[in-house]
């Protein structure tokens, strides 16, 4: 049986790190059962038990309620888990939960203020920037990332680094308007289009 | 008070679908729940020799392992019927573990039910099984003798053969003739959202399933009857479902087998399927070839068309997805014949998927139909006026409302067809091309009784409800509309709930036209609600509209009042007060006329592209699209504009990305998943002008409705390839264009 050996929420910065790590011994060994895991979701502190293995989309979803982090593939190829860890954004079904502890994770759930929506999820809902609804928190954790990444100067950037996250009722023109308008400042009202 | 149809109301399931609170089939909080696994046959033929599941069982966590020897065996499986019809509508008329044989590879053989999804996963891994296997048929090419015509296809709705008039006379007398083979690559619908069923029996004979669906009553017919239960015994909900476009149209095997792994375990089952298992689990669009042969004079004027297809269907059943259907009443031409050919394989059922049958068979029209522009030398778009057909060219009968021309002209100014060159652009390394197609998709008219609630409070407030599901369709925002305008009431006043087998029936929203069959119910609903409570006020001697004529009084903002003079009156609120009445309430049925009332339906559009390709290295950039579509009323401008270019942006995947390769060595899919899979992703996409030409139309429904879902799917696809052909001089004749076809 292979043993999960962990250290804790220090990341390794290089592979040249993780070469000249302590020796195995001093790291903490947890699993491969159920162990007590620490979680900081959308600025709540919240605990589960669940093996090494569980990936953080599968914690988010069965253990701790917070459905809005969808499954698509599970595969890391369609961005539907999209959430924000210490606010960049990674693909929650190829990130294990217990990785995550310490870290500051944002789910959909966390991005609104109250019953007042984040600007960005009134640009989509304006924009008709969705349909089924599915890959929409994704899609918006990403929208909003782009902002803070500066990837949104014009179209062709938005296009590209929009394009981890699959939109198969292909809603797309509308996403790219609804990110315009957030950059841009813009207020209520329907699309451009 | 504006109407309310025709407007741009946001979604009103958006909210919580921006928030993340919508909750999806697998989303649904349960007391006990644990999760159902499915393994997969690992061959395409043979028979299971042995399987060992002494180690799953043995694995934390694991309730229990099925497989054919201790599954409860299925009381009956009903025919293949596509869900329009309202009845049970399994997608094949195999059902998996039954017996230790193997059809098809991804075909279910064990079931793993554990406490936690990683555990059943596991512990699926550890099943050993042993296989004899037998030679298997998965690709066209295997088995090309073996091809028949099939009596009837699409669950018997349709012949697999039709023609009028005298095809080859007419085409040994045509002046110009073309004749092309366009070959078709399968595809796969991946909606993001994985099939997914929660199974929870209250009672032995008291089920509910969460089902992703595009017809909760679809699910409950088709588990009852494979259960052997009443329906009154299983209850299907849907509250909000990611995406179809097909794969849920049909009941696949998941639901049921949810359902008894749940009743023998004794627990809520949630079984969600893995991307992998969409690949094999719920259809696809078969791999098809098809001929066209288009005979004509020296004008262009069509006189002859023979239309064959082959594809590959499973050991089951005789599908085909409809592909010749709207290409034989495309143009006026008196001399047709149309025959399917089928060749049995190791695989499911294919089954409906987006423009199921248009997408293939006017893709292969319309690109015929530009070679045969080019071979007389017009312009595409005159070839098509010319054969522009008055009335239906099979029955002769009137179109219900057609639209294409003004389609055509609509889409002509935005793209600006008339500046396009004979000759095609270069700019740099990018050669630059324009290509345009028709659109046609049927009208298809459920074949029972529509059903709606309407329920309007005291206070002013409106429910209305019907078993619809929302798959994206925006259905529950246009019937908000509907039933706001017809009882005469804000859209904040009116709540529209569907997603139930427990509400009144509807059919499985398919075909474009699910807002249609519900809208009717709707709106007959909410209109027999408003002129009963009409009735009332006039017949109520303390009401100020008594004695008046109840087809003189309007319901503006809730309030009835005489038409001429609108300061009489009073509101539904005040009314219902004063007469001490709680709610009033009426189930609105609506009788679909029949199919061939004497029309021909279909809905009209055209679609325009510009193309780049890379001189050097083939790659295709589509520029912009353009389609303009006369899809009747349309009810909200916002949710069918986004519709429509969803389905175009889908033509640009069928066109250049979407193809599930078979290995044929090991008679599976080699690209399962969406790494592998290509659809269009944001920077595949350009921006997409849509259009829509509103016809009046007094024959398919009391609103008119035609339906939007599907026709932004048909003709894009070709007008890219023929884009491609003015870019580049190279006709298309296999989907998708990848881009070593142009090197």
């Amino acid at each position: 049986m292979v043993s999960f050996v962990m250290r804790g929420c220090e990341s390794v910065k290089s592979y040249e790190a993780l070469r000249t790590a302590p020796n195995p011994d001093h790291a903490v060994v947890r699993g491969p059962g159920e162990v007590e895991v620490r979680l900081q979701v959308n600025g709540e502190s919240r605990t589960t038990n669940i093996e090494p293995r569980v990936s953080l989309l599968d914690a988010l979803r069965d253990r701790l309620d917070l459905t809005g982090t969808k499954k698509g593939c599970n595969q890391g190829a369609c961005g539907a888990c999209t959430v924000w860890v210490d606010g960049r954004r990674v693909l929650a079904c190829l990130t294990l939960a217990i990785t995550c502890e310490n870290r500051e994770v944002t789910t959909i759930e966390g991005l609104s203020d109250g019953d007042t929506l984040h600007p960005m999820q009134q640009a989509f809902l304006d924009c008709d920037a969705f349909q089924c609804g599915y890959c929409t928190p994704g899609q918006i954790l990403s929208a909003v990332a782009l902002l803070t990444e500066g990837h949104a100067g014009d179209d062709t950037e938005i296009r590209e680094w929009m394009s981890g996250n699959i939109c198969r009722c292909a809603a797309y023109p509308h996403i790219r308007a609804a990110i315009r308008r957030v950059r841009d400042g813009g207020g209520g009202g329907d699309a451009a289009s | 008070m504006s109407p309310a149809i025709g407007g741009t109301l946001n979604r009103v399931d958006g909210r919580a679908k921006v928030r993340g609170d919508a909750r999806y089939s697998a989303e649904v909080p349960l007391t006990g729940l644990v999760h159902a696994v499915l393994v997969n046959a690992t061959v395409a033929s043979g028979r299971i020799t042995s399987i060992d599941t002494a180690e799953a069982e043995r694995a934390d966590g694991v309730l229990a392992v099925f497989t054919h020897r201790n599954l409860d065996p299925v009381a009956s499986v009903p025919k293949l019927l596509p869900s329009l019809a309202g009845l049970a509508a399994p997608g094949q008329t195999f059902f998996p573990m039954q017996d230790d044989a193997v059809h098809y590879s991804g075909q279910p053989i064990a079931i793993v039910v554990a406490d936690t999804v990683e555990r059943a996963d596991h512990a699926g891994t550890l099943i050993r099984v042993e296989y004899a296997t037998t030679p298997a048929i998965t690709l066209l090419d295997q088995a090309r003798d073996e091809a028949y015509v099939p009596e009837r296809i699409f669950g018997g709705l349709l012949p697999g053969h039709g023609s009028r008039g005298d095809v080859a006379k007419a085409l040994a007398e045509a002046e110009v003739c073309v004749d092309a083979t366009y070959r078709f690559a399968p595809n796969h619908h991946n909606p993001i959202e994985p099939s997914a069923s929660t199974a929870v029996w209250e009672d032995v004979d008291r089920l509910t399933i969460y089902d992703s669906t595009q017809g909760p009553n679809a699910t409950q017919f088709t588990v009852a009857a494979l259960l052997g239960l009443p329906p009154i015994s299983i209850r299907v909900v849907s509250h909000a479902v990611g995406g179809s476009f097909g794969s849920k149209a049909m009941i696949w095997h998941h639901p049921a087998l949810a359902a008894l792994a749940a009743r023998q375990v004794g627990r809520p089952v949630r079984l969600a399927l893995t991307r992998e298992q969409m690949f094999t689990s719920c259809g696809h669009r078969e791999e098809q070839e098809q001929r066209i042969t288009i005979g004509a004079g020296a004008d262009g004027r069509i006189t002859a068309l023979r239309h064959h297809k082959l594809s590959l269907t499973s050991r089951f059943d005789d599908w085909a997805e409809p592909s010749l259907q709207s290409p034989a009443v495309a143009y006026s031409s008196p001399h047709y014949e149309g025959t399917y050919h089928l060749i049995r394989g190791n695989t499911i059922t294919p089954t409906f998927m987006r423009a199921p049958g248009e997408a293939t068979g006017m893709f292969a029209l319309e690109c015929a139909m530009d070679e045969l522009a080019e071979r007389i030398g017009i312009d595409p778009l005159e070839l098509r006026l010319r054969n522009y057909s008055e009335t239906d060219p099979e029955s002769g009968h009137p179109w219900s409302s057609t639209g294409l021309k003004e389609c055509y002209q609509r889409a002509s100014e935005l793209f600006g067809w008339r500046d396009r060159e004979s000759r095609p652009r270069r700019e740099g390394q990018w050669l630059i091309g324009s290509g345009m197609a028709s659109a046609l998709y049927p009208v298809t008219q459920p074949v029972n009784p529509q059903r709606a609630r309407a329920r309007l409070y005291n206070d002013g407030t409106a429910v209305v409800e019907a078993g619809v599901s929302e798959f994206g369709t925006g259905v529950f925002t246009a019937m908000t509309q509907v039933a706001a305008d017809a009882l005469g009431l804000p859209v904040e006043r009116v709540r529209f709930v569907g997603g139930s087998s427990d509400l009144p029936n509807v059919t499985a929203a398919v075909g474009s036209a699910g807002t249609s069959a519900v809208g009717s119910a709707v709106h007959i609903a909410a209109t027999q609600l408003r002129d009963e409570l009409i009735g009332r006020a006039v017949a109520d001697a303390h009401s100020p509209l008594h004695g008046a004529d109840p087809g003189a009084v309007a319901v503006q903002d809730g309030r009835m009042v005489l038409r001429d003079r609108p300061d009489v009156g009073e509101t539904y609120a005040d009314m219902m007060a004063r007469t001490l009445t709680p709610d009033a309430e009426v189930l609105g049925t609506w009788t679909p006329p029949p199919q061939d009332a004497g029309y021909g339906v279909h809905t009209f559009g055209a679609q325009m592209a510009e193309v780049a390709v890379d001189a050097d290295l083939g790659v295709v950039r589509v520029r912009r699209m353009v389609g303009v579509f006369a899809p009747g009323r349309v009810l909200n401008r916002k949710t069918a504009h986004s519709q429509l270019m969803g389905g175009m942006l889908w033509g640009l995947g069928q066109a250049l990305m979407e193809a599930t390769r078979m290995d044929p060595r090991s008679g599976r899919w080699a690209n399962a998943s969406l790494g592998d899979y290509l659809v269009a992703v944001n920077a595949d996409a350009p921006d997409v002008v849509v259009d829509t030409i509103e016809v009046h139309d007094e024959v398919v429904n009391p609103l008119g409705m035609k339906g939007v879902g599907e026709i932004g799917v048909v003709g894009a696809a070709a007008a890219i390839a023929n884009a491609v052909h003015h870019a580049t001089g190279r006709r298309q004749y296999e989907l998708p264009i990848t881009l070593e076809k142009l090197l």
